[in-house]
């Protein structure tokens, strides 16, 4: 059952993307939501299955095949469901049903040929995905690693015939090719270092080791694995893909470039917590990259003036967030965030997808403003999302982000707790700076004279279908984790257990955890007044107080410059030795100068040999005795 | 007393006589006619040894290679002929179109 559940999407795909072509788009879409749905079903009835065994029993294992066998080394194609995964692949199959349903309204401009591609991607996606998420061991894991990223790659350059679309989709592969590479690299250390590949039998081999004292195997392995993560997960130095992922069509920044893929870090490092348990020293590099990574995305996000990118540094932000919780040892509290994070980050990517499909295409938040009126729907549902991820108390985002935190004081890692609530405060900031500039204030340009004659129009029904279930998820999802202090028992932690290993978590300090509920409550609303205050009250505050900083106002909305950063250090210096070093010069020179010059040779000494061939007869005759008595004499006098 | 080694010298004096011929006459069919003499050279320390060793084996390959010479005169003859008609010339220095 449990293979089903990766299969049926990519049936779903192979359908598409073989009959696509002569499907209507009615046909094709039904065809890819009918595969995810039916694969969330699947997921339902595999996770029911799972919770009725005993905690300690939780685990669902399937084999298709043995895929490599050499001497005692075997790897099969092997799915395993436990608790970890189960949370995964109900978020990836609920989510991304959703999502599916959602696309076949946003993407309905579409010619049929296209529609049906693109359904069959997503569909595609998810497969991966699933076998991501579901693979028990390193390389299945890795085969859906790589194919998340190949669709990611497809999806970002949808619109291909825009460069800036086809340019986004190769920088999203190169960047992430180099994590890939670190992650392949601790894929091998692994086995050299324990001989299995499975999750399971490498948990076994270091549960009798000690954390490493010094820099070590381990280390070296979880670090090479974080890349990897590092690439996949936007974060510090390889998250500069993720920005310009936005590219892509709406849905799929909302599936791909928020609810799923970019979680598979923070998954990996959920399902390798044994291993990084042990490796305190790359935890500090997780927890400080993750915080740093959190931090940076959150400021720039302040003033960036695409509704998408904003969302997408928001991704970046959230994503160290989850970082900073594996680093802090919080593995149930990343991965709860991970969770909750799924719900309202895809809700704000849809609710904005709906604001850019109502208005013809405008991103530009300066070109938007009091749509509250028109688009009632979108609104409140972007607003349920925001509050949600600003942390505001009693919504999902407000659980999950206080667990993160709360570790992170308790673990007595102070400075990146108050990094951490600055950067939730920023959030707080720049999503209700989204929200008013969005849908407060006057309308400052007529839609009409942006994409054309264009009639306002609130979500279609598909669409207002996903925005209603993720916005009700966002309000509810939080409460699967309540906190032992607040009465719930934390049971999304206990469920968690078996896969992530016990003594993560440990309730009892009932009064500090409070305090800092009541902190991290207060900023997320301090965030909300300094939005309402510069945004809806003062809007001319706002641009006085970055004509006053202009210098850090320029840094922020260029992104710290370090697109131009990497392009200075590492594409031009690429690019250049590539060009005049290893074209004009080794290939042109030496690889292609070797071959001509061995080809002269020849032909040079044939010129100068082939005077033997006289044609006379008498010449052949005379040479062939002359080399019968050299034989001859050579034998006799030797 | 002729021993072996004085028809090995006589074979070897035909022998050079025979090459001198081929390298020397610009005529084909004198040509031929050397090789002939060559070819008898070689029959002659054939038959030589064969005596000096008591065997019959170098006569029974005197009759082959005097068949096979037969046949090389009788093919020699026949390109000869057809060069001729080719070139109105027996001399080989006019065949020397197959070079580079």
């Amino acid at each position: 059952m449990l293979l089903l559940v990766p299969v049926l999407p990519l049936v779903g795909f192979l359908l598409n993307a073989s009959l696509g072509r002569r499907l209507t788009k009615q046909v094709s879409g039904s065809v890819a939501c009918g595969a995810i749905l039916l694969s969330f079903l699947v997921s339902i009835a595999a996770v029911w299955q799972l919770v009725s065994l005993q905690p300690e029993e939780r685990s669902i294992v399937q084999q298709a095949f043995t895929w490599i066998t050499s001497g005692d080394f075997s790897v099969g194609l092997t799915f395993r469901l436990d608790p970890l995964s189960a949370v995964m692949i109900l978020v990836v199959t609920g989510i991304g049903s959703l999502i599916h349903i959602y696309s076949t309204a946003y993407m309905h401009d579409e010619r049929d040929r296209e529609f049906a591609t693109y359904f069959a991607y997503l569909n595609l996606f998810a497969a991966f995905m699933l076998v991501l998420v579901l693979g028990a061991n390193f390389l299945v894991m890795f085969v859906g690693w790589e194919g998340v990223g190949l669709c990611s790659y497809l999806l970002i350059g949808f619109w291909f015939e825009k460069p800036s679309a086809a340019d986004a989709g190769k920088k999203a592969f190169i960047v992430n090719r180099i994590g890939d590479f670190g992650f392949l690299l601790g894929i091998l250390l692994v086995f050299v270092r324990f001989g299995t590949l499975d999750f399971q039998e490498v948990a076994h081999a270091v549960a009798g080791i000690g954390p490493e004292a010094a820099f070590g195997t381990l280390s070296l392995i979880t670090l090479l694995l974080f890349i990897g993560a590092t690439g996949k997960s936007a974060q510090i130095p390889l998250y500069v893909w993720l920005p310009d992922a936005m590219e892509g069509p709406t849905p799929v920044s909302a599936l791909i470039h928020a609810a799923t893929m970019v979680t598979a870090g923070v998954y990996m490092i959920g399902r390798n917590a044994a291993l990084f348990s042990r490796a305190p020293e790359t935890l500090t590099i997780v927890a400080i990259i993750g915080t740093a990574t959190a931090l940076m995305a959150g400021t720039i996000g302040l003033v960036q003036n695409d509704i998408k990118r904003v969302l997408a540094y928001s991704t970046v932000s959230q994503l160290g967030y989850m970082f900073l919780a594996m680093g802090v040892g919080a593995y149930a509290g990343g991965i709860f965030h991970l969770y909750t994070h799924a719900f309202f980050k895809a809700l704000l990517f849809l609710a904005s997808g709906a604001v850019i499909h109502a208005i013809g295409g405008e991103q530009d938040l300066r070109r938007m403003g009091g749509l509250k009126r028109e688009l009632p729907l979108t609104y409140w549902t972007f607003l349920v999302g925001a509050v949600a991820i600003a942390g505001v108390p009693g919504l999902s985002g407000f659980f999950s982000k206080d667990a993160i935190l709360y570790r992170a004081f308790a673990g007595g890692h102070t400075v990146l707790w108050s990094i951490g609530l600055l950067t939730s405060l920023l959030t707080a900031v720049y999503m209700f700076r989204l929200v008013f500039l969005v849908f407060h204030g006057e309308r400052r340009e007529p839609a009409a004279a942006v994409g054309g004659p264009h009639h306002l129009h609130d979500a279609p029904p598909a669409m207002a279908l996903a925005l209603v279930v993720l916005a009700a998820g966002s309000i509810v999802a939080g409460y699967a984790g309540l906190p032992a202090v607040l009465g719930g028992g934390d049971r999304f932690a206990q469920f968690l257990e078996p896969s992530l290993g016990a003594g993560a978590e440990d309730a009892g300090h009932a009064g500090p955890e409070l305090t800092l509920m009541t902190v991290s409550a207060g900023v997320a609303i301090a965030g909300i007044g300094i939005a309402a205050y510069y945004f809806l009250r003062h809007r001319a505050a706002a641009d006085a107080l970055a004509a006053r900083f202009s210098g850090l106002y320029r840094l922020l909305s260029n992104k710290y410059f370090v697109d131009e950063v990497y392009d200075a250090t590492i594409v031009q210096p690429v690019r250049i030795t590539s060009q005049e070093g290893l074209w004009k010069i080794v290939d042109v020179r030496i690889i292609d100068g070797s071959v001509n010059g061995v080809g002269q040779l020849v032909a040079g000494f044939s010129e100068t040999l082939r005077r033997v061939q006289t044609g006379s007869v008498r010449a052949y005759a005379a040479s062939l005795l002359l080399g019968a008595v050299a034989i001859l004499g050579y034998y006799l006098w030797r | 007393m002729v021993t072996l080694n004085h028809y090995l010298v006589l074979s070897a004096i035909l022998f050079s006589i025979g090459t001198a011929g081929v390298f020397v006459r610009r005529n084909l069919i004198t040509i031929l006619l050397s090789i002939e003499i060559m070819l008898n050279a070689v029959n002659l320390s054939f038959v030589a040894f064969g005596r000096a060793l008591g065997a019959a084996d170098g006569q029974i390959i005197v009759f082959f290679v005097m068949t096979v010479a037969a046949a090389e005169a009788a093919v020699g003859l026949a390109i000869v002929i057809c060069l001729f008609r080719l070139r109105e010339s027996l001399n080989p220095d006019s065949f020397v179109s197959l070079r580079w």
